[in-house]
């Protein structure tokens, strides 16, 4: 009963369904994410509540996120007389990173969790259910306008974000550090890359489609009442971030080091 | 001989080593009324869910019209499941919309209806079931319980279902309105002409919707017979269960030593 070697097995085989499971899902969600009809109106609504609505908490994250960076580059590059690379390596640490795995981080604690939340509260309720026998298919009608949405408006909050970082570093840098305006400005925009904001900006899209398909994913297989909703919520913020940073790290290496 | 609505023929289903249903049988004659009576957890659920594909079954047919309908998919599915209307024990009506838009569901999304048409169907089939056109305008979490079961009642029948299932119709409900529940869906079921399915505990609606009664106990029908013959059934665990006795052949886990 307490053998390792059956133990790890068992945790393999679990983790193996869980995978295919996934894949199968994410499988048929594209399916209908890319096939006609589309619901613009339910894809706009949603749109609206994860992009719209992520404005203040995403903006926020960014600002301060931006300004924390300058001053920690600045008292590190100043151990080596460096400090005029602070404003260079806040816009390329935002564009690159920070814009899109925060953002990502902090909407898939918003989204994901009200995904998870609002379909496990219909799988319970048997709202699900009743959508097919009223001859509508669920991942038409629920999933594919959530992964469209999130998508789509997953790069337009990270763009915002990375003007709201940098802007943040801009405020630390001129207000406290001493940088001059228009040397600072200058600095941002004379090394910054298309590349930086573009690799940003597809992370997001990457990170959008993961952040709800594990919300659908978890929201989808909810059972057992208010329990199940509550385990679904859990682990659709948790699986989500994980992917979030795990897939960060694949795309990171697919851009820069190739 | 007249090929019935809707057959089941040797229908199993188990989860894990649990045996739910082990090959059901059950016919459902044109515009017949059936009601399945039977403790809880006995099967009675799966077995409709089986019947709209929500749940596939491990072996057995189901017939539809003469044609098996075990393992449809994609439009196939879509199609076979706009023949049916359901009535969810939980009402199960969709939070984020209207109530007018809940009734109107399966005219918009199932038959492309334009929603102008389709909501006045659906104000036609609330007054049907009793309720207010300004009943419309309010969304599910606003209305009773028994309003919200009227409103499902008007869902199940608004796109004139062939085939309409009720999931214990009255559950949750007083004396008073589970009697209107079973009225109007005797006089809905009457005015479409539909087959029904229904499954209850409940023994005052089951003889009240009911042409004819089955039972089930561990995934079988034990019994199956016209309404009139249910008092004299001779079997004794029909007779335990319509007088709700808790000494008999059937027993519950928690009564045994």
């Amino acid at each position: 009963m307490n053998n390792p070697l059956a133990l790890v097995g068992r945790a393999t085989l679990s983790f193996l369904g869980l995978a295919g499971r996934l894949t199968l899902f994410a499988g048929m969600s594209l399916q209908h994410v890319v096939r006609p009809p589309f619901y613009f109106g339910l894809i706009g609504r949603q749109m609206l509540s994860i992009g719209y609505f992520s404005l203040p908490v995403v903006g926020m994250t960014a600002l301060f996120t931006g300004m924390v960076l300058a001053l920690q580059i600045y008292i590190g590059s100043s151990r080596f007389n460096a400090e005029s690379a602070v404003a260079t390596i806040v816009v390329i640490g935002i564009t690159r990173e920070l814009g899109p795995v925060l953002s990502g981080l902090m909407v898939a604690g918003r989204v994901s969790a009200a995904m998870a939340a609002e379909l496990g509260t219909m799988r319970v309720t048997e709202q699900i259910d009743a959508l097919t026998t009223l001859s509508t298919n669920p991942f038409k009608y629920l999933m594919a306008p959530r992964l469209i949405a999130a998508t789509l408006t997953m790069p337009i909050l990270v763009f915002i974000a990375d003007i709201i970082g940098v802007m943040g570093g801009y405020l630390v840098g001129t207000a406290k550090l001493g940088f001059n305006y228009g040397s600072y400005l200058k600095s941002t925009v004379d090394y910054l890359e298309p590349m930086d904001v573009i690799s940003g900006l597809v992370k997001a899209a990457v990170f959008g489609f993961l952040l709800a398909l594990m919300g659908c994913y978890h929201g989808y297989h909810s059972k057992g009442g208010a329990q199940g909703v509550g385990a679904a919520t859990t682990n659709a913020v948790v699986s989500a971030s994980v992917l979030i940073l795990a897939a960060n790290y694949l795309i990171t290496e697919l851009f820069f080091t190739s | 001989m007249t090929t019935p609505k809707l057959k089941l023929h040797g229908v199993a289903k188990h989860f894990g080593h649990k045996k739910v249903l082990d090959g059901i049988d059950l016919e459902i004659g044109r515009g017949e009324s059936v009601v399945v009576i039977g403790g809880s957890g006995t099967g009675k659920s799966v077995m409709l869910k089986c019947v709209l594909g929500l749940i596939h079954p491990d072996r057995g047919k189901i017939l539809v019209d003469g044609e098996n309908v075990v393992g449809l998919r994609g439009s196939a599915k879509e199609e076979y499941l706009a023949k049916f209307g359901m009535l969810f024990q939980g009402s199960a009506l969709f939070d984020s919309l209207r109530v007018w838009e809940n009734v109107a569901f399966g005219l918009i999304q199932g038959r492309g209806m334009k929603r102008k048409a389709a909501r006045e169907i659906a104000l036609e089939k609330l007054g049907r079931v009793g309720l207010k056109a300004d009943v419309g305008e309010l969304y599910p979490s606003e209305l009773s319980g028994g309003m919200q079961k009227r409103v499902a009642l008007a869902r199940a029948i608004a796109t004139e279902p062939e085939i309409i299932f009720f999931d214990e119709p009255t559950t949750g409900l007083d004396p008073i309105m589970a009697d209107v529940i079973n009225d109007l869906i005797v006089e809905c079921v009457k005015e479409l002409g539909a087959s029904t399915l229904t499954i209850t505990h409940d023994m005052a609606s089951a003889r009240k919707i009911a042409d004819r009664l089955a039972m089930i106990y561990k995934g079988h029908i034990i019994w199956c017979g016209h309404k009139d013959q249910i008092d004299n059934s001779g079997n004794p665990y029909v007779d335990q269960f319509i007088h709700g006795r808790a000494e008999g052949p059937i027993t519950m886990d928690v009564l045994k030593p």
